[in-house]
């Protein structure tokens, strides 16, 4: 069920600020893709351009076009929920509902989106917390507050809460990057075994994390300060991390870079 | 010596020495009677005042005194510390005195007639020499305009700062926070006298045979219109503070935006919006001008609030207070005291609602 996605001459702007430049890159169904470059360069942007999250901040918009299997998301009569119901996403830190049980934050998604069985409840929270490799450390504490697990714990059940929906893409905004090494490698292990099903795209500032989990890696770069962002390269990351074929990339990879 | 060493010798800490003296417990008390006897000695000396200026002065010495003596012995960061914290307790006592007071008169003037008859009767056939009578009416009357404002005005407030947070954008928005400011600062006598022209005088003649009328509906229009700007104001408060990642983590499940703000946004920030909603309910019990004016007051008991004059127990509170007989400053005594009760009461009720479901501790 996983998508095939296809963004060409993507450009983001914050009001007249261009964030982004004609960004071009396929993204194919069931792999694991990569964002990686310096704070600023417009990777975040990106990936929330994926999912029309962009357009939520005021005075934020969008030129080029962004397909998943042929559908421009980006066509005026497109409903920004039904696209936001098949590309899931996880944030940067974790968001789990402040006035929800764990139970109620696995399947929120469908529950405010009118399921009401609960033993269809019952079992996609099961299925996507074991999914999220959550289920045997909260399965006596259903009923306690969400946001009284540890860091890591909250990251999962986020995602758990992301793939309850079944969505065909999951996009990542740094999942990792408030959390241990444990807590990280856990997540890691749990992308692969969600590759099987979903396509993934993460942003991450750790390279060896981009090198352990992707299968394509895209860099991206800014010149200075207040210049949009740009896509260098985008490439196996096998290719990337040994062989790049711009100098720039190199410079990123190796620490050398500005 | 470093720069940090320039203090008394022997208490600085050093590198070498991290300990430092501390002021002992009877000598902070010594301090304090010292300065409440020096404060005495003065203000009944010289005959300048009685006790509350003896407390006052006393404090004043006390945190002189106790800042100078913990400066010899503790050192100037120590003492300056100690002297801050003394300030803020000072501070704290100091705000909480007259609210205590308040509560302590209320309660042993109310006491007289707190009895059976006062909750049980009105004041319909009580003349001055009669030391019955009581606030039936005037409860009915509160608790029927306040209601019937709340119901008004809190689903209008928290609509209205709804669309201000979640939607609002550009001229219009920025227009209704500057009128909903300006609405703020509405006395309650304007708005009285606006529903007085308006309904009063223009509506409510319709519906009784082309004579203006009273009522308790009128009253609640005012309160309601007094309450609508604390509840819009404090309700977009606490949406502001719901974090947007909670909003964009809903939009990122697909669900929509007005669901989003229905079972995300509102549930994060309803103990707070109930808080504002309660100041909102507090202060409207407690007016008396709007209801003076368009609901007149009453000795009677009136159940229907669109028909004819209704009491408010503010109101009542009022009018006892300057009436001639012996028997009123009693029954204003116990009402006060009623009217503070029931604000009470309804406040922990709606807190104990609003707690956040079965989720928090």
């Amino acid at each position: 069920m996983a998508k095939r996605i296809e963004a060409s001459n993507v450009s983001s702007y914050y009001g007249s600020f261009k964030a982004i430049d004609s960004v071009s890159m396929t993204v194919e169904p069931k792999t694991i893709t990569a964002l990686i470059g310096p704070s600023g360069c417009g990777k975040s942007t990106f990936l929330r351009s994926v999912n029309r999250m962009h357009e939520v901040l005021p005075g934020a918009r969008i030129e080029g076009s962004l397909t998943i299997d042929d559908q421009n998301i980006y066509d005026p009569d497109v409903d920004v929920t039904a696209v936001r119901r098949m590309i899931g996403m996880v944030f940067q830190r974790p968001n789990p509902f402040p006035t929800m049980s764990i139970y109620e934050n696995a399947v929120a998604g469908l529950k405010l989106n009118g399921v009401k069985k609960k033993a269809i409840l019952d079992e996609a929270a099961e299925k996507s917390l074991r999914s999220a490799n959550l289920w045997d450390e909260v399965k006596d504490r259903l009923d306690r507050p969400g946001a009284g697990l540890s860091g890591g714990q909250q990251q999962r059940l986020c995602i758990a809460r992301t793939i309850a929906v079944e969505p065909q893409v999951v996009l990542m905004d740094e999942p990792c990057s408030a959390l241990d090494p444990i807590s990280t490698l856990a997540i890691e292990d749990l992308m692969f075994k969600l590759k099987d099903r979903f396509t993934i795209i993460i942003v991450t500032h750790n390279m060896q994390q981009a090198a352990r989990v992707s299968d394509k890696t895209g860099f991206f770069s800014i010149d200075k300060t207040g210049d949009p962002g740009r896509l260098i390269e985008y490439d196996d990351t096998q290719k990337i991390f040994s062989n790049p074929a711009q100098k720039k990339t190199e410079d990123y990879i190796t620490g050398r870079f500005g | 010596m470093s720069l940090l060493d320039r203090e008394v010798p022997g208490v600085v800490m050093t590198p070498d020495n991290i300990r430092s003296r501390t002021l002992p417990v009877a000598v902070n008390l010594a301090i304090a009677a010292g300065a409440f006897a020096v404060a005495a000695a003065v203000v009944f000396g010289l005959a300048i005042g009685n006790w509350v200026l003896v407390v006052v002065l006393g404090a004043a010495f006390y945190l002189v005194g106790l800042n100078v003596v913990a400066g010899r012995i503790e050192g100037r960061r120590a003492a300056r510390d100690r002297a801050m914290k003394s300030l803020i307790y000072a501070a704290c006592v100091l705000a909480i005195l007259p609210l205590a007071s308040v509560v302590w008169t209320l309660v042993s003037k109310g006491i007289g007639r707190l009895d059976a008859d006062f909750f049980n009767t009105s004041m319909n056939n009580i003349g001055a020499r009669d030391p019955e009578g009581g606030a039936y009416h005037a409860i009915i009357g509160t608790l029927e305009q306040v209601g019937i404002a709340t119901l008004m005005s809190v689903p209008l407030g928290v609509l209205g700062a709804i669309y201000l947070v979640e939607y609002g954008r550009g001229k219009f928005a920025t227009t209704v926070r500057f009128f909903v400011d300006v609405m703020t600062g509405i006395p309650s006598i304007v708005a009285g006298l606006f529903i007085l022209s308006f309904w009063v005088l223009i509506v409510s003649p319709w519906f009784n045979n082309g004579q203006p009328r009273f009522s308790g509906f009128a009253a609640a229009l005012a309160l309601a219109v007094l309450m609508l700007p604390t509840i819009v104001r404090s309700t977009e408060e606490m949406l502001r503070l719901v974090p947007g990642p909670l909003r964009e983590g809903a939009y990122a499940l697909g669900v929509p935006q007005w669901k989003t703000i229905l079972s995300v946004v509102l549930p994060t920030a309803l103990p707070g919006i109930v808080t504002g909603i309660m100041l909102a309910v507090a202060r409207a019990a407690g007016e008396t001008a709007p209801v003076l004016l368009v609901a007149g007051g009453a000795a009677a008991i009136n159940f229907d609030p669109f028909g004819g004059n209704q009491q408010s127990l503010s109101l009542f509170v009022y009018q006892q207070a300057g009436d001639a007989s012996r028997y009123a400053p009693d029954r204003a005594w116990t009402a006060a005291l009623t009217l503070v009760a029931l604000v009470l009461i309804l406040t922990v009720a709606a807190k104990l609602l609003a707690r956040r479901n079965k989720l928090s501790r």
